[in-house]
């Protein structure tokens, strides 16, 4: 295709992009190398309806002076991304010298906030993304197979997980098993434990956020794996059944490889979207056991009293980094594929 | 006949004009009054009280919603302000002070102010930023008619609590007779600022931002709250101040430390389970480690004024909360709050927080740099609570976590 048709096509989207994507990217990249400014602090008498008391008070005024001055804020370099909230360098330097075995160390690394974070996010990335995309590919399967009369239905009940709106549906979902809810309570009734509550140990907790993270993406892979096996070539299908393959050896060696490609994409899209994981966490109350990478994000920029944009930023940056950096293996190979063609 | 009909004729036009007068003006010329605030009963009864005063030439309009605190520093930074009264409380108003997004009321009070107590004025450096209305605290809920069959005195301390929760348990009253909003959050962390307050300890070093929390009453205060967690139910990690609620009226806890301003739901006639409402006694919040002070905080609830707008809407403003916090207000709403209103004779909700403040329960420190400790609290308790970390190890970790968010925040050089 000429160049020029090319760039025709494809200018208007570059340019949502640039003014979308890449200036809002490149301007959090700027903020968290910088962090406010140091506030200036005098005593002064401060009454209230119980007491009066000399306490510590910005001085508005001359803060406001410096930030005009500087608008940015004070700059900080890396110290943001090194600094005990986020990579925290000098801590886990620290904490690996001094441990006396690595089982302590890695227990004290991971108690720091952006690694507990981390963890999580990765144990979702990595354990939902493979069983959504399996759970997925097994119904689009058993739809294929349905009569005509009971597809729409089930393809309806199929994809509803996905269309219920996800801070919704975790709230729905943080009811249920509550120990006084429909699952809780069963769940109460069959381990004969009154005391079971899946809320109450970090395990447990994971294990709920990974079921409803598998019950919520399963929908997505679906619809694309059921647009795939109706391209699937029905002529070597037949050839296959000739041949004596069982059913199971016919979705195996002829099916699976000819979705590899869409599962690439599929995976692609899952790993992105899981690696962002919030609502689930917010819905479900989990903060005490799990946290994200996009929840820290979601409390600096809540604080009561200041919203730390850097500490913000920084973690931003290691979630686009962390992404850039999962999407590797899964991008060399596809473009590995294109080369080949 | 004829008399009667002149008469009658006269009586309506006479009460016509009455009439309209009770429905105009607090005597307001013009100006626009908008108002951001938090969700709860005490605060609508003020804003509708307030909204009274809307006439052709003076529009009201009102915004409750639990984000009052995301959306006020933003909402009041603009000029002009998109809100000219911010209703708020004692952690609230500190960032609208940091900033300096609310005018001194000294003007105002002298003209508009004579119903005003002098608890009402929240001063800094000597000019009046905020006036507040009523007070709040956590305190004791308990359950009358359990601490009788398990032959019990209202308990006086966190000591007592936990022997009393020990009886109704062995006696099998209940078998969760404690709760607490130990929820992985805010709650949270308001609940070490209760017990820490009753252990008589500081947050900061003094004249500085530096944390001073990892001492023995922060140890002291953390072995508490863990103890009272062996009475309660397995979701204990979950529950804040409205589920507490729910959870009470259900009839699983006997003896709760809950917000004053929760209170009227709790005994409220037309609840979910008025006989558990009509069984509700109230007390003073225990003390804790032999000391004499509630472990619970006094907060205060009030209002501020924009900076960034005009000051005929300033002073509309200011005349119509006046309005809103007029004594007639507190009068014929006991329940809702604890107010701070002149002429204000208790109901039975307020008996708790009155009770607390009366017994000298410190008020939740204002300084700039509370939310960013109380935040830091908020994270760093979740896992000692559950059992997976020591106290020495989760202080020091909330202390170097408010550090860093400190140094960002440039409290901290």
């Amino acid at each position: 295709m000429p160049h020029r048709t090319f760039l025709a096509f494809v200018l208007p989207s570059m340019v949502a992009m640039l003014l979308f994507i890449a200036l809002p990217v490149a301007s959090v990249l700027v903020q968290s190398f910088y962090v406010q400014h140091d506030k200036v602090l005098v005593e002064v008498e401060t009454c209230g309806p119980f007491d009066c008391t000399k306490e510590m008070r910005v001085d508005p005024d001359a803060t406001r002076q410096l930030r005009r001055e500087q608008p940015l804020g004070k700059f900080n370099g890396l110290g943001t991304y090194l600094d005990h909230n986020h990579l925290a360098g000098s801590e886990v330097g620290d904490m690996v010298r001094q441990a006396p075995d690595r089982t302590t160390a890695l227990n004290e690394v991971l108690s720091l906030p952006f690694y507990r974070a981390l963890t999580f996010t990765l144990a979702y990335t990595f354990i939902v993304t493979p069983l959504a995309m399996a759970l997925g590919f097994v119904i689009a399967l058993a739809v294929v197979g349905l009569p005509a009369g009971l597809k729409g239905a089930v393809i309806y009940f199929s994809l509803l997980p996905m269309i219920v709106t996800p801070l919704i549906g975790s709230l729905i979902f943080y009811w249920m098993i509550n120990s006084q809810g429909i699952i809780g309570a069963t769940l109460q009734a069959i381990f004969g434990d009154p005391t079971l509550s899946l809320k109450s140990s970090a395990l447990l907790t994971w294990i709920t956020l990974f079921i409803y993270g598998i019950w919520t993406n399963a929908p997505f892979s679906f619809v694309v794996f059921y647009a795939g096996l109706q391209t699937v070539p029905a002529d070597r299908i037949e050839s296959a059944m000739i041949d004596g393959a069982s059913a199971w050896e016919r979705v195996r060696y002829i099916t699976i490889p000819h979705l590899a490609p869409l599962a690439t994409f599929v995976a692609l899209v899952q790993l992105m979207d899981n690696f962002r994981v919030l609502e689930p966490i917010v819905g479900l109350n989990a903060q005490a056991n799990a946290t994200s990478l996009s929840f820290n994000i979601y409390t600096d920029l809540h604080g009561q009293v200041e919203q730390l944009f850097g500490s913000a930023a920084a973690t931003s940056m290691v979630t686009i980094l962390g992404i850039a950096l999962l999407l590797t293996p899964v991008l060399f190979k596809a473009w590995r594929e294109f080369k080949l063609k | 006949m004829v008399h009667l009909k002149l008469f009658a004729s006269a009586v309506c036009a006479a009460s016509l004009l009455m009439g309209s007068a009770a429905l105009a003006d607090c005597g307001i010329p013009s100006g626009s009054v908008r108002i951001l605030g938090n969700d709860f009963e005490a605060l609508r009864v003020v804003t509708k009280a307030a909204s009274e005063c809307a006439t052709d030439k003076v529009k009201i309009t009102v915004n409750h919603t639990t984000e009052h605190k995301n959306l006020q520093v933003p909402a009041l930074t603009v000029n002009p302000a998109q809100y000219t009264v911010a209703l708020i409380a004692s952690n609230s108003v500190v960032p609208l002070l940091n900033n300096g997004l609310i005018r001194p009321l000294d003007d105002l009070v002298a003209k508009y102010g004579q119903n005003l107590q002098p608890t009402q004025m929240i001063k800094i450096d000597g000019k009046v930023m905020a006036i507040a209305f009523m007070a709040n605290s956590q305190h004791m809920f308990y359950r009358k008619d359990i601490l009788e069959k398990a032959g019990l005195k209202p308990p006086a301390s966190y000591e007592d609590v936990l022997a009393a929760a020990k009886v109704i348990r062995d006696k099998k009253l209940m078998d969760n007779p404690l709760a607490a909003s130990d929820k992985a959050g805010w709650d949270l962390a308001a609940e070490f600022v209760n017990m820490y307050l009753g252990e008589g300890g500081d947050f900061f070093k003094p004249g500085s931002a530096a944390p001073a929390i990892n001492n023995d009453k922060g140890l002291a205060t953390l072995k508490m709250m863990k103890a009272m967690t062996e009475y309660m139910g397995p979701d204990y990690m979950t529950y804040d101040a409205d589920e507490l609620n729910k959870v009470y009226l259900a009839g699983k806890t006997a003896i709760m430390t809950q917000w004053g301003s929760l209170a009227g739901a709790a005994i409220d006639p037309k609840s979910a389970a008025p006989d558990i409402g009509a069984n509700t006694a109230f007390a003073a919040a225990p003390t804790v480690g032999g000391g004499t002070t509630p472990a619970v905080a006094l907060w205060w609830d009030g209002f501020a004024i924009a900076k960034n707008i005009s000051d005929e809407d300033a002073e509309a403003s200011f005349r119509a909360m006046m309005h809103g916090i007029r004594p007639d207000v507190a009068k014929n709403n006991p329940n809702a709050a604890a107010w701070l209103i002149k002429g204000y004779q208790p109901g039975p909700g307020a008996v708790g927080v009155i009770a607390t403040a009366s017994a000298h329960a410190r008020p939740y420190p204002m300084l700039p740099y509370m939310g960013l400790l109380h935040t830091a609290l908020s994270t760093g308790l979740a896992d000692f609570m559950q059992g997976k970390d020591s106290p020495e190890s989760a202080l020091a970790n909330v202390e170097k976590a408010y550090a860093a968010a400190a140094k960002e925040g440039g409290f901290i050089k």
